[in-house]
């Protein structure tokens, strides 16, 4: 099964709550899938700066004098917040390409959540209520994030087998559903320089996003052509630095509802997931439609990478 | 009128309520209120009762219904209706997919849309639906009839056997042996009778038949090679 919500915020009074909602539509969707979770969330950042998320299973030691060690390796001062299993290192943008490769030498057990300048994620192995907890998610603000909670069926439950999945700089994915065709497409996607730690199916379905979007593609047109390329079941849902979109596969057995009010745009796997949200019931609910791509953003005149469909 | 608070006493309390009610019951009139889309409400019921759920439902709302009607005030999650045997069920908004899946018997009436795979495998259940409806619908439909005021999407009665289908709006595509058919004096008097019986107001006339060409009944010697 597995459980998505994600939240999309219009009105700037809400932003304070960004965590506090997501959280709580998360813990509603426990049932489809509490073997692990996890939350994308769009915050604060800077022009200048790119966020890295990264975990490691050892905090106490990888963390330990990580900014020091890291600042001497770039040259130039980087700044750590460690939080639980994972720190946000924020690195000047001139240093950024090199982060991974520094990262790897000095720190060999330490995975890349996500890079982007305002994206954090953050997910483990746990019940969505002990992660949210684990990280203090509900008292995060943000302008927009989405929310996973996983039922395994196509690869083992680790944490790096969690969604969201970074796809490229501030853009996620989360899935609901499986992929068919995964080990022929991490193949070929192998070959074409993409890089895929896992063997899990829907980091074969952000690692073609991230090649096709390599490619020359918009977000929006290498969705289009996932409803081509991908075999099996999904409904996604992907996060942008701007806004966020929902495809489903042609057959659609995997739930989706979406809300819109004056004030906001939400996702849920079922209406459940939303009856808590301000001003719902006065919402216009609905189920999006198979083979199409949805997409909201706080870009009123999106750029072409920016814009979907 | 009974009330029920799905969110004070839980859903096994509510169920449980409804399912003691028997043929003889004087309490007849229930309301069932703060369903916040939960799973498998008013499921199982078997007794001639009404129950208005305030709100809308999650998953197989009314499911296995036998002799009640239920009202949903709201919207219906997935499988709403799934394998009724008799009663009525009423969605004042959209139902998702599967509305009515398998229903042997009854009578399902949506005010909106419904989703992908109304009426799958429909076994002699009636559908009467206001909008439009989804892709897939009624597969392999066995009997009974869907009636759609809107449109209906891809691959409408794909392998159905003697399910009939109403159309008053366009077919985005018709399934796998399912035909358009003609419209004889006996199809527009059932059709009037399901719309009456639905509250719904449009004029039969309007509206085309489909269903089964029969070709998928019997083996064709000249597929042979495909196999």
């Amino acid at each position: 099964m597995c459980g998505i919500v994600g939240l999309f915020l219009k009105d700037k009074a809400l932003e304070p709550q960004l965590g506090s909602l997501l959280t709580d539509m998360l813990i509603t969707m426990t049932d489809r899938g509490p073997d692990s979770a996890g939350i994308a969330i769009y915050g604060d950042g800077s022009a200048d700066h790119v966020k890295f998320t990264v975990q490691s299973n050892t905090p106490d030691v990888d963390f330990d004098g990580l900014d020091k060690d890291l600042s001497d390796a770039l040259g130039a001062k980087i700044d750590v917040s460690v939080n639980s299993t994972h720190a946000v290192l924020n690195v000047p943008a001139a240093s950024a390409d090199v982060l991974r490769a520094t990262l790897a030498s000095i720190r060999p057990n330490v995975r890349l959540m996500s890079r982007g300048e305002t994206l954090e994620i953050y997910k483990e192995v746990g019940l969505p209520k002990d992660v949210a907890a684990q990280f203090g998610i509900s008292g995060m603000h943000g302008t927009h994030g989405i929310g996973h909670t996983r039922m395994a069926t196509e690869s083992a439950v680790t944490t790096m087998g969690a969604h969201p999945f970074n796809t490229g700089d501030d853009q996620c994915l989360v899935h609901n559903g499986s992929l068919s065709n995964h080990n022929s497409l991490r193949r070929k996607l192998r070959r074409e320089g993409i890089h895929i730690e896992t063997e899990n199916d829907t980091e074969v379905g952000a690692a073609y996003l991230t090649w096709k979007m390599r490619e020359g593609a918009s977000l929006g047109e290498a969705l289009e052509s996932s409803l081509d390329d991908l075999d099996g079941f999904f409904t996604f849902v992907v996060g942008t630095k701007d806004g966020f979109g929902v495809v489903r596969d042609p057959i659609a057995c995997k739930p989706a509802v979406m809300a819109e009010t004056d004030q906001y745009v939400a996702f849920g796997s079922e209406y459940r997931a939303l009856v808590n949200l301000p001003g719902i019931e006065d919402a216009r609910v609905w189920e999006p439609e198979p083979a199409t791509v949805y997409f909201w953003s706080h870009n009123s005149a999106p750029t072409t990478t920016e814009k979907a469909a | 009128m009974q009330t029920l608070d799905l969110q004070e006493i839980g859903l096994r309390q509510v169920n449980a309520q409804l399912h003691a009610q028997s043929e003889t019951t004087n309490q007849t009139a229930w309301e069932i209120v703060n369903p916040k889309g939960a799973h498998a409400i008013a499921c199982g019921l078997n007794a001639p009762i009404e129950v208005t759920v305030k709100g809308s439902t999650g998953y197989y709302c009314a499911g296995m219904n036998q002799q009640a009607t239920v009202n949903i005030d709201g919207s219906a999650g997935p499988g709403t209706g799934e394998n009724i045997m008799s009663g009525k069920i009423v969605i004042e908004g959209d139902a998702s997919q599967y509305l009515g899946a398998t229903g042997h018997g009854g009578l399902i009436v949506v005010k909106g849309n419904a989703s992908s795979r109304c009426g799958i495998s429909m076994k002699g259940v009636n559908i009467v639906v206001q909008g439009n409806i989804g892709h897939m619908s009624a597969f392999m439909g066995q009997s009974g009839n869907l009636v759609v005021c809107g449109d209906a999407g891809d691959a409408l009665g794909d392998s159905c056997y003697e399910a009939r289908f109403f159309v008053r709006g366009s077919v985005k595509s018709l399934g796998a042996d399912c035909i358009k058919k003609e419209m004889r004096p006996e199809h527009l008097e059932l059709l009037k009778s399901l719309l009456d019986e639905a509250g719904i107001d449009a004029d039969p006339s309007e509206f085309t038949r489909y269903g089964s060409a029969r070709n998928l009944y019997n083996f064709d010697v000249d597929n042979a090679a495909a196999y």
